[in-house]
């Protein structure tokens, strides 16, 4: 193959990463943004979303499309369940103080993480893709299913981006982000809007790993890695900003997926990881937010 | 908060080393060299305490400079074939530059932005060790052999791996650890660390330099914690980058809270707690994870204090 189609595979590929990335890191975002909570137990509600398509998949059997799509509904709902148990029962009993509640989340990553380990088991499982076509590029076939991941996962940002700028609810939520204490002023139940949102931060997530499922596997350990590069995308696009968090999410799954084609993993991920840092600290807006109020 | 004299303080902190030294002979082997160890943990813990406790700086990267010293240490002994006291000097080294340049950028942020960009150069710390494998053994870690670790007064040789050696060894760093850190935070220097926390813009206002306090506050708990990590490296002969990992930046945050922040004796109560409560559980489960993530988020609802700072607010106000 010519350096040319090369290029185009590895764009494809890094496409599917910022995907998948965009709606997990939007998920991290609206609830940064809306409660100022750091949550690190997201790249779990991620791997649970992948798990529990796995078991949903399992269970209903028959055609891989029936089973994908009840996962697609139930797991996020199953997921956005659980973080509202979460919300309710842990970070709301903390004030939503953001020392105590990064501190707390931390437990929840180690308790997830730990059941999921006893009950799910340590091996990687896959779960089979809804259709198996394939588009004949003049170069190579493509996955028909890694393109459609890239269409869903622009469709729901899209979606998000309507409800946030053009509905009550939205209305609602910008007003909390704002100035809660004077969105409760006005009527708002604020505690209710922390609550919808941690959900929907988390089912963001677990709609993502539904989606990638299909193609990497599920296991007990893969919310690791998006956990970080969803801090990374959320901290260069600028904390709470979607349309930073998108550009961010697609240049770095497309740099992602090309850094490593030259260099070790490991490296690449010493380079982002020092060079995010290196932004926390001299641009703590971001490379794309503005001033924070 | 009423303030102890300082007889009463020395004297309840040199009874509790008093009662360690005692213990040395008195627990059966398996304890004995339970105890050697989470004594050189409790050191990380009251390192950890220094920024976390005094100046409620919350890092989420403690684990580089734990591992500064593991590694500073360990690989002058493996790869210089340095003698002892100049490994454990090495590892101190390179806990004070690490802490130095670490503090220097990190100061620069201040609260969730700080928690993450430690943990984020934490992070970067343990791929580095990952990176260069030839060196640091990579995920394997490197075993620091026996007869490297004896330590030479003319002619008399310590073996610092036979148990009471090592017990002591471990007991004296611990003691001498205990006793700074309690000079410290006597002192007016560690006042103007809790004012700082306390309220920094009006610390500022009242004429203190709050950024060169924190940074000396960020390389005295690095020096601490590399000091653990550099003993932890000579004392137990096994340097691995498990030791670098998040878990181990989470590990004394958990310690800390868990005995009590801003308490001088809180770290050695909360790692010694942590580690029976783990020990005991791992009887019936392996999943000591689960524990660990339970006991953080209880705490953080029900006991922010601690097990020390509790007692403190109820009974002990003069408690340092």
């Amino acid at each position: 193959m010519h350096f040319g189609p090369h290029l185009l595979l590895a764009a494809l590929e890094g496409l599917v990463t910022s995907a998948v990335l965009a709606l997990t890191a939007l998920g991290l975002s609206l609830v940064f943004g809306v409660m100022r909570v750091v949550n690190v137990a997201h790249g779990e509600f991620f791997m649970l979303g992948a798990v529990l398509a796995w078991a949903i998949t399992t269970a209903i059997g028959g055609h891989p499309a029936l089973g994908f799509l009840a996962a697609l509904v139930i797991a996020p709902l199953i997921v956005g369940a659980i973080a509202l148990v979460a919300e309710r029962l842990v970070l709301r009993r903390l004030n939503y103080n953001p020392e105590a509640t990064i501190v707390a989340t931390i437990g929840m990553l180690y308790i997830i993480q730990q059941l999921a380990l006893t009950f799910y088991g340590p091996e990687a499982r896959p779960v089979e893709p809804p259709f198996s076509y394939r588009i004949l590029l003049p170069w190579f076939g493509y996955s028909g299913y890694k393109l459609s991941i890239i269409a869903a996962s622009a469709l729901l940002l899209v979606a998000t981006w309507l409800v946030l700028t053009r509905t009550k609810i939205g209305l609602i939520m910008r007003a909390t982000q704002y100035d809660s204490e004077t969105a409760q002023a006005f009527g708002i139940p604020v505690g209710r809007v922390y609550g919808g949102v941690f959900a929907l931060g988390a089912m963001l997530a677990a709609i993502a790993a539904v989606l990638i499922v299909p193609i990497s596997q599920a296991h007990y350990l893969m919310g690791q890695d998006p956990l970080l590069l969803s801090f990374i995308v959320v901290i260069i696009g600028g904390l709470g900003s979607l349309r930073g968090t998108v550009v961010a999410a697609v240049l770095i799954g497309l740099s992602d997926g090309i850094i490593s084609m030259f260099f070790s993993p490991t490296l690449a991920k010493i380079i982002a990881t020092l060079l995010v840092a290196m932004v926390l600290v001299f641009r703590p807006q971001g490379l794309f937010g503005t001033a924070s109020r | 908060m009423s303030e102890a004299s300082p007889a009463k303080a020395y004297g309840l902190h040199l009874g509790v080393i008093a009662l360690l030294f005692v213990l040395s002979f008195l627990l059966p082997e398996y304890y004995h060299g339970l105890l050697a160890r989470i004594m050189v943990l409790a050191v990380f813990a009251m390192g950890y305490n220094m920024l976390f406790g005094y100046v409620g700086l919350l890092s989420l990267g403690h684990a580089m400079f734990f591992a500064a010293g593991l590694y500073g240490a360990g690989l002058a002994v493996i790869q210089l074939g340095w003698s002892v006291p100049a490994a454990f000097a090495a590892g101190l080294g390179c806990g004070v530059v690490l802490s130095l340049v670490i503090g220097l950028l990190a100061l620069r942020t201040t609260g969730v932005a700080f928690m993450i960009v430690t943990m984020m150069f934490a992070q970067v710390f343990y791929l580095v060790i990952l990176y260069f494998a030839s060196w640091t053994g990579g995920d394997q870690g490197m075993v620091v052999p026996q007869p490297a670790r004896v330590l030479f007064f003319g002619a008399t040789a310590l073996d610092l791996t036979n148990p009471t050696m090592r017990y002591m060894s471990a007991l004296g760093l611990f003691s001498l650890v205990l006793l700074i850190t309690l000079a410290i935070v006597r002192s007016r220097y560690g006042r103007v660390l809790v004012a700082i926390r306390e309220n920094e813009e009006r610390t500022k206002m009242l004429g203190y330099d709050t950024f060169s306090n924190k940074l000396a506050a960020v390389v005295i708990s690095g020096i601490i914690c590399a000091a653990s990590g550099a003993a932890y490296a000579l004392l137990f002969g096994y340097v691995g980058s498990s030791f670098a990992s998040v878990q181990y930046s989470i590990l004394p945050l958990l310690w800390v809270l868990l005995g009590g922040g801003a308490t001088t004796l809180g770290p050695l109560i909360g790692t010694l707690f942590m580690y029976y409560v783990i020990d005991i559980t791992s009887g019936y489960t392996s999943a000591y994870l689960l524990i660990v993530g339970i006991a953080l988020i209880l705490l953080v609802l029900f006991f922010p204090k601690g097990i020390l700072g509790s007692i403190r607010q109820r009974w002990l106000g003069w408690l340092p």
